[in-house]
């Protein structure tokens, strides 16, 4: 291996190890240390003056205190459950509105197809934040929602949405209906028509052939676009923070609280460290599923 | 076989409707007269005014621009050094750990990356501001940038390559006259990919963001917390302009682009 192209691994590799990883071990640090009323606020520090007895000291300061703190005070289990809940029945919903839009796309003519791919991209090259904005003026009280349903007399008084999980949901499937798409039409596109056709022959009807045939060879894009929303959803901050109410739950909320309002920096790192524990499962099967189509590809 | 039904027809309409009708309901009201945002009182630019006339608002435009330019450049060198590495070195020491930070920050959620990070910063000392803004969202950036690169490159011939050192290039040579223009389309949708990402963090700035570098997205969550204001709505239409403008300008021209190689390999095939 020559030196430029040790150089080529060595740039990259360092900036990874220093901005990606070294932070980790901090927070995983920082979750076992004490909360103390300093600058910063945790002990013990590593005071590298001390030399090698400072690695020492850092060392029996540590334990899992925090996470102790974190059993025994029940609004962290409620805020894990929540976001668990919210995540889940939240990918449902997107899948309930996305398959149906990347079937019909699937099915468009050739000609349409790019021009539909296009209006699916397009609001994920927007802003994130304006989008879930967009709901605020929508779903509140004296909203354009309630004025168009109290118009058409489906309603008297305003429904109640925004600063309620409803809205969450709401926000949620907007913001991510693209990330489910795009997978899911992948695979649907890459459908050998054929298969329909004999199974049309063999004497299955139009829907049976679907459930039979169309649905099982969607199932990696079906996984794969769950994933991709489930995984942001379960640490998502900026959606319950400007659509759900204080009753809103939900772990990525609760750890900025912690940090922000209440300055407390050992129970938010180990607030992260536990969500980042409950990711794990979900981002290993992901990849199984991406290798698994890989594989099939090949 | 493959028909488009009334069933299909539907679901894309609705689709697409709840797609769009919140932008075009923001931009729609943007220009009301009135400053309550669910009564129309007219038409006016009363607010567009009002925001080139708000200081704060440019100044966090200034700086989110500014980081955005420079941290994807700095994402778009080393994720393209990265895809580098992850299709062509074959196997080294630490391969594993390499591939799974890259991918690890496309997973990971923004709280805790921007909480790493200001840890991080805080136990280095260094001071928060723009730079480290910048060095946080390089970090995020670049493995996505990696990803659009290394699925590009997993298709080049490099026989390509090999012809250009029979020709006689150098490493370098061969990389800039042969690798590089194959490679630029997903160089650039990278680059681009890494702007986006950046001028739309809220997350990771807001952790690592010092008191006199506020970027837009922070400046306009502390304005929104509240409830609607028709000055975001203003800013909210000319960012949606500008992103509609810009990924309607590069599909084009990518489009022509395609279809101008298509043309040549057919002619290069006759």
């Amino acid at each position: 291996m020559n030196i430029s192209k040790r150089l080529l691994i060595a740039v990259p590799y360092l900036w990874l190890l220093v901005l990606f990883l070294i932070p980790f071990l901090i927070v995983f640090k920082i979750s076992l240390s004490d909360y103390a009323v300093s600058i910063p606020p945790y002990a013990p520090t590593l005071d590298l003056s001390k030399g090698w007895a400072a690695f020492s000291e850092l060392w029996s300061g540590l334990d899992a205190e925090n996470y102790w703190f974190l059993t025994e005070d029940d609004l962290y289990w409620k805020a894990y459950l929540s976001s668990l809940k919210i995540a889940i029945i939240s990918t449902f919903l997107t899948l309930l509105v996305g398959f149906p839009m990347a079937y019909a796309m699937a099915n468009a003519p050739d000609e349409w197809r790019p021009s539909l791919m296009m209006l699916v991209i397009l609001p994920f090259w927007t802003s994130f934040l304006i989008r879930v904005y967009a709901w605020m003026g929508i779903l509140s009280n004296e909203g354009l929602l309630n004025q168009f349903l109290m118009w058409i007399g489906v309603i008297s008084d305003p429904l109640v949405i925004l600063n309620t999980n409803a809205a969450v949901y709401i926000g949620i499937v907007y913001t991510y209906l693209p990330f489910m798409i795009l997978p899911i039409y992948a695979t649907l596109e890459k459908l050998d028509h054929s298969l329909l056709e004999a199974a049309q022959d063999l004497g299955c009807t139009r829907s049976s052939a679907f459930w039979a045939v169309t649905l099982p060879l969607a199932k990696p894009g079906i996984i794969a676009g769950c994933f991709l929303v489930f995984i942001p959803t379960l640490g998502e901050f900026v959606i319950p923070s400007l659509l759900g109410g204080s009753k809103t739950l939900m772990i990525g909320k609760v750890l900025w609280e912690e940090f922000f309002s209440n300055r407390d920096w050992t129970v938010a790192s180990a607030v992260a460290i536990i969500l980042l524990l409950i990711l794990i499962i979900p981002i290993v099967l992901f990849q199984r599923n991406e290798q698994k189509q890989r594989e099939a590809g090949q | 076989m493959r028909k488009f039904t009334w069933f299909n027809a539907v679901s894309l309409t609705f689709g697409f409707v709840f797609l769009y009708i919140p932008m075009v309901i923001l931009i729609f009201y943007s220009f009301n007269a009135s400053k309550l945002v669910t009564v129309w009182a007219g038409f006016s630019t009363r607010w567009y005014g009002e925001l080139i006339n708000n200081q704060a608002f440019l100044d966090a435009a200034w700086v989110t621009l500014k980081v955005g330019f420079i941290s994807s450049t700095i994402a778009t060198i080393l994720g393209t050094m990265a895809a580098f590495v992850l299709v062509r070195s074959g196997r080294f020491f630490g391969r594993t750990l390499f591939s799974g930070m890259i991918y690890a920050p496309l997973v990971m959620p923004e709280v805790i990356t921007g909480l790493s990070l200001l840890l991080l910063f805080i136990a280095i000392g260094l001071d928060r501001g723009v730079t480290t803004i910048v060095l946080a969202h390089a970090t995020f950036s670049m493995c996505y940038v990696s990803v659009v690169v290394s699925s590009r490159m997993a298709t080049f011939d490099e026989s390509l390559e090999d012809a250009a050192y029979d020709l006689g290039c150098t490493g370098w040579d061969a990389f800039r006259s042969v690798t590089l223009p194959i490679i630029m389309p997903a160089v650039i949708a990278g680059w681009l990919l890494a702007f986006t990402l950046s001028l739309d963090d809220l997350v990771i700035a807001s952790f690592t963001a010092g008191p006199s570098s506020t970027t837009l997205p922070i400046k306009i969550y502390s304005s929104v917390r509240l409830g609607v204001s028709p000055e975001i709505n203003a800013l909210s239409t000319i960012m949606i302009a500008i992103v509609t403008f810009g990924v309607l300008s590069v599909s084009i021209y990518s489009k022509r682009v395609i279809e101008r190689q298509k043309r040549e390999e057919q002619l290069a095939n006759s």
